[in-house]
């Protein structure tokens, strides 16, 4: 939906900003509540209707639930970080022809060996073939997705949007998980904890991220921050990584590692996810169109300034 | 001050004579003399002022004696911890110097003048690195023997192990902070932006040099932290090299 955003000033993306947001505003409200009601209540009634809701978990009780809010923002937080390297990747190629086709090359030749490997090399244990080869697939069919829906400069837009939403879904991740691990674990905190210490310096990074963008000259900005956001994303991996040997005590993942999850919790699960991600994309439009408006406003106040005589200045 | 115009006017120097005998300025020779001219001149630089060593040799020695004093370890205790505590160190103290290495270059534009001349990025760059890795490595021989004093320290292994891991941590930070420190000196606040853009990133090869230390003074091998930080310095060094240029000429 964002192409059409990207002719300025045009009367179909007011009308369709005023017309298509507030229909899909009111459809993620309603998605939102539904998800809500069947993550909190085993047996939901509405409108005479009898819905089943998440089952209460044996041993965790009625604590567990969080789970239905914590898993949809970490996966919402991932995917928006994911975009964000991938868009800075192109910002960073696209300003060169030249290097905008070898990146593209490496980017399919990328997609093209992770899901070959993912079936013939034998993976560490905890990692599904399907989820690795799916994500190689992701990254590739991502790049060629925002290559064709973004320009060269609107790219910098989506990775600072990205950047800003998914530091906040991170940051629901980071406070839900002690909810539940105070009365489960019997800690707040475990140091060390590989999915807890990589989720943590991913905030990190992207928090310095948001504060480059800050504080550089606005010129400079799109530069030094797609620097930055590539080296943050290549650092993810070995964090992981240096992780790896030692314990977890994070319950395996749902998707794509080893744990297993009741159907009707899947269910449940996935119905959170779609309002998250409805709303997640809802926010990031709205703050695209933003932040599109305010470049434009700075822009004729450059150029009003240039143009105008300062001798008949007020 | 006319040796902090050395290696701008030798890189033009340099464009001159490619241009008198029609060579390539990517050649190798050419992109190695004007590492090696703007090494020297770091290097004699630091040598008559000595600004970055001394205060980062006075900053380490400041952390060895007030973590002394706060947590007064016996032997084995002194043992765990010593790890983080000498490369928490070494890392704050090499942010002291990281952080001069470009503000050096701003006075009288030589970074403008390096900028607009066809010399290739890259050979700052990597003449930069090669400096600070001197300054840090030259620190850390300096103060080893004091944290060995102050926290009597003895490896319960063989030890040399921890060269190799001086040399490959030291080599990633200050890789790394190089690179930011190109990065922040073109932000508002500029000391405050290096620590916070390096520390996030830094994060998985002081892990590795911490748990590297740790293992190798109780006894234990240390191979896995040590090709993973062989990794890191790979990984991350190929990065800011092809990014150096975008960070230099961002405007």
């Amino acid at each position: 939906m964002f192409w059409l955003l990207e002719t300025r000033g045009s009367k179909l993306e007011t009308k369709l900003m005023k017309r298509a947001f507030p229909i899909l505003g009111v459809l993620t409200a309603i998605l939102l509540i539904y998800a809500l009601s069947i993550a909190l209540n085993p047996v939901v009634h509405i409108f005479g209707l009898t819905l089943n809701g998440a089952p209460t978990e044996q041993t965790m009780g009625n604590v567990q639930r969080i789970f239905y809010y914590h898993v949809p923002s970490a996966w919402t937080a991932f995917l928006l970080f994911f975009i964000n390297f991938v868009a800075s990747i192109q910002y960073l190629a696209r300003a060169n022809p030249k290097t905008d086709r070898m990146v593209c090359y490496v980017v399919v030749a990328i997609g093209v060996v992770v899901f070959a490997a993912s079936f013939f090399i034998p993976l560490p244990a905890g990692m599904r073939p399907s989820a690795v080869g799916t994500t190689g697939l992701l990254f590739t069919g991502l790049y060629f997705l925002v290559r064709t829906l973004f320009s060269h400069a609107d790219t910098d837009v989506l990775a600072a949007v990205t950047a800003e939403v998914g530091v906040v879904f991170c940051l629901i991740v980071l406070v839900t998980g002690p909810i539940w691990a105070r009365p489960v674990w019997g800690i707040w905190w475990a140091p060390g904890d590989i999915r807890l210490t990589s989720t943590l310096v991913l905030w990190l990074i992207y928090v310095s991220y948001l504060v480059l963008r800050r504080f550089s000259a606005s010129g400079q900005t799109p530069h030094l921050a797609a620097a930055l956001a590539v080296l943050g994303a290549l650092c993810v991996p070995f964090v992981y990584l240096s992780i790896w040997f030692f314990r977890t005590q994070h319950p395996q993942p749902v998707m794509g590692g080893g744990g297993s999850i009741d159907p009707l919790m899947l269910h449940v699960l996935l119905m959170n996810w779609l309002a998250f991600s409805c709303f997640a994309f809802l926010v990031c439009w709205s703050r695209y169109r933003l932040e599109k408006l305010q470049r434009e406003v700075d822009e004729a106040h450059a150029l009003r300034s240039l143009n105008d005589d300062p001798r008949t200045a007020r | 001050m006319n040796q902090t115009l050395d290696s701008s006017r030798l890189a033009t120097g340099s464009q001159a004579n490619a241009q008198q005998t029609g060579a390539n300025l990517g050649h190798p020779q050419i992109v190695r003399g004007i590492t090696r001219a703007t090494l020297r001149k770091d290097l004699r630089l630091e040598w008559r002022s000595k600004d970055a060593i001394n205060s980062m040799l006075f900053f380490s020695l400041l952390v060895v004696v007030v973590f002394s004093f706060s947590f007064d370890p016996s032997a084995e205790e002194s043992r765990q911890i010593a790890g983080g505590l000498v490369w928490v160190a070494f890392l704050f103290a090499a942010v002291v110097a990281l952080n001069q290495t470009w503000a050096r270059e701003l006075r009288n534009q030589v970074l403008d003048a390096y900028r607009v001349s066809p010399a290739p990025p890259n050979s700052l760059f990597i003449a930069k690195v090669l400096g600070n890795f001197i300054f840090v490595s030259v620190l850390e021989a300096l103060m080893t023997p004091l944290f060995i004093m102050f926290y009597r320290l003895r490896a319960l292994g063989p030890a040399w192990p921890l060269l190799l891991v001086a040399a490959f941590g030291t080599w990633a930070l200050v890789v790394n902070g190089t690179f930011f420190a190109a990065m922040s000196i073109r932000t508002r606040s500029r000391e405050i932006m290096l620590p916070l853009l390096l520390f996030p990133i830094s994060i998985p090869a002081l892990l590795a040099m911490v748990q590297a230390t740790t293992s190798i003074l109780n006894g234990e091998g240390a191979r896995f932290w040590i090709v993973l930080l062989v990794t890191y310095d790979v990984v991350f060094t190929t990065t800011c090299l092809l990014l150096f240029e975008t960070v230099l000429n961002a405007e």
